[in-house]
């Protein structure tokens, strides 16, 4: 019987089996993953459509990544449902997988709202290879497309929609693109770069229906948004978001909220049952709660404890935040935790924006402790500012300071340097 | 002291040319220093990776461009893999991963593998850069 099951060969699951074989090198285990491709880095699909990279450099582990870690791979399989007490998960073909320890890495899939016409031949979901490949495969003949949702996805696929020479229209509910993650001066300077590459973005809007063509109604001609006007298009991609895949789990005695709840071990509420990546509500330390962070490395991460913890290696996971970088349409970015404080005398944000240089930073402190950090284009000394903010160091006597050009871990104060960074003095 | 030297010994040693005057005048673009001199007066050192023994620069990396070699414990980049996404900058505690010179990748200190003395280290000429194995 396989020691070991999981349910997912992305990044939680990548990051398990190469914790697991850490800790134990005999110890069978079995990755069930419907995708039948070798591992690769969903963050790239966007690449493969523009063109800047192809499958090969996508690949984010070596061919042999199965063999090597001695892992029976069942790709190309779906994980149908559990049954905890015998312990075991069914598969599609009417056999089934015994487990000791299993993890649930099952991540996401894309949220899709009801849309009249989301039928036709022309929509496309971005989450997926396959979803990229479908795509791909339109693009020679389409001239433009309507990108349904302007988060990360939705700007991601874009850019790359733009760099194969088509008009993009851009529609977004909220009143700013990427406002998850960034605050209204961040976005705009994206906007406007997405803007000057000719994009079309229309904010506070979704789509109310998708329409055929004059000779074929099966196929996508265009969209009508809410406001009532109609873009013609060729291609509609639905981009809002991604919910976790929980249909594994669901019925049993696995708990969940919006995602599989689980424990600083990454342990569900079901002894032996695991949960990590985009399909689990980890803990967020700025928040000081569980929530979804669907987010490449954190899942990374998260796998990588589960599968210490699997293996009888304790290891805690200390949390991750929301934490994007981007490098879209030339505009590096680097967003971490807050963005956006809640209008509350407990947040204090300290600002440098200087449009000549198309700079932007901002600190979001609170109780003098930094729990959001924003840089627009000088992003290098992003990692120093995160690692103050996961120590919850109190920023005080520098604060001004780090928003300097200049600042940079000489800046901070020396007994403070050896409290974090005591490898260093040895 | 801050006299940088580190930055220039290693800009050359990743140079095309490996030549000074080359390197600084010639290539385009011109190379960058992997190393980074920190500077708040009056205090002032050099830093650049520290091949951390759990380097998050690794977990975070989207392409699989930054590998731990098992072996030497180096942590490894391979440019052609890098797809630039900063992500590895953003989670880097020292602020020891740079753009480089293209913008369309990273950049950090790969020991000068080619090298038995890293460049930095070799000429920095009061002795503040010191090059041996710390067991982890």
């Amino acid at each position: 019987m396989p020691k070991y099951v999981i349910v997912g060969a992305s990044a939680a699951g990548i990051g398990a089996v190469e914790a697991i074989r850490e800790v134990d090198p005999i110890g069978t285990i079995t990755v069930i993953s419907e995708e039948p491709c070798p591992q690769y880095s969903r963050p790239m699909i966007s690449d493969l459509i523009s063109g800047k990279a192809d499958f090969e450099k996508m690949k984010c582990r070596d061919d042999h990544f199965w063999k090597k870690n001695d892992v029976q791979a069942l790709t190309g399989r779906t994980a149908l449902s559990l049954n905890l007490s015998d312990k075991y998960v069914a598969l599609d073909k009417g056999d089934h997988v015994n487990f000791e320890k299993l993890l649930v890495a099952t991540g996401g899939k894309p949220f899709i709202p009801k849309i009249e016409g989301a039928n036709k031949n022309g929509v496309f979901t971005f989450t997926t290879l396959s979803d990229a490949e479908s795509l791909a495969a339109k693009i020679e003949k389409a001239k433009s497309a309507v990108v349904i949702g302007a988060g990360l996805i939705g700007v991601s696929v874009t850019e790359a929609l733009v760099k194969r020479g088509l008009k993009v229209t851009m529609v977004e509910l909220q009143d700013k693109i990427l406002s998850l993650i960034l605050d209204p001066t961040a976005s705009e300077m994206v906007e406007n770069a997405i803007r000057k590459a000719g994009v079309t973005i229309a904010t506070g809007q979704t789509i109310q229906r998708v329409i055929g063509k004059t000779e074929n109604d099966n196929i996508v001609g265009g969209a009508v948004l809410t406001s009532g006007e109609q873009v013609q298009c060729d291609l509609v991609i639905i981009a809002i978001g991604v919910i976790p895949r929980m249909e594994l789990v669901s019925g049993t005695d696995v708990k969940t909220n919006r995602g599989i709840l689980v424990d600083k071990f990454m342990r569900t509420n079901v002894s032996d049952v695991y949960a990590s990546g985009d399909v689990a509500e980890a803990y967020d330390f700025v928040f000081g709660e569980n929530r979804l962070l669907p987010l490449w490395p954190l899942a990374q991460l998260e796998g990588k404890v589960a599968g210490y913890n699997m293996a009888g290696k304790k290891a805690d996971y200390l949390g991750g935040t929301a934490m994007s970088a981007l490098k879209y349409f030339g505009v590096p970015i680097i967003s971490i935790g807050i963005a956006n404080p809640k209008d509350d005398a407990a947040y204090e944000s300290i600002v440098k924006h200087e449009p000549e240089r198309n700079l932007y930073r901002k600190i979001v402190l609170k109780d003098n402790a930094i729990v959001g950090v924003t840089l627009v284009n000088d992003i290098e000394r992003a990692g120093i500012l995160f690692h103050l903010m996961k120590n919850g160091v109190n920023v005080k006597k520098f604060k001004q300071e780090l928003l300097s050009d200049d600042f940079c871990l000489a800046t901070l104060p020396r007994s403070l340097r050896r409290k974090l960074y005591p490898g260093e003095y040895k | 002291m801050g006299c940088g030297l580190c930055e220039v010994y290693c800009t050359v040693q990743h140079s095309k040319s490996k030549d000074i005057i080359k390197a600084y005048n010639k290539e385009n673009p011109r190379p960058i220093s992997r190393v980074k001199l920190e500077v708040h007066k009056p205090v002032s050192f050099a830093i650049q990776c520290r091949h951390c023994e759990d380097a998050l620069c690794v977990t975070a990396c989207l392409s699989g461009a930054m590998q731990k070699d098992e072996e030497t414990g180096l942590v490894t980049h391979d440019t052609e893999k890098c797809i630039g996404c900063w992500t590895c900058i953003m989670v880097c505690p020292y602020g020891a991963i740079k753009m480089d010179a293209s913008g369309k990748a990273v950049s950090k200190c790969d020991l000068c593998a080619e090298l038995e003395v890293p460049a930095c280290v070799a000429n920095c000429p009061n002795g503040a850069l010191v090059y041996k194995e710390v067991k982890p």
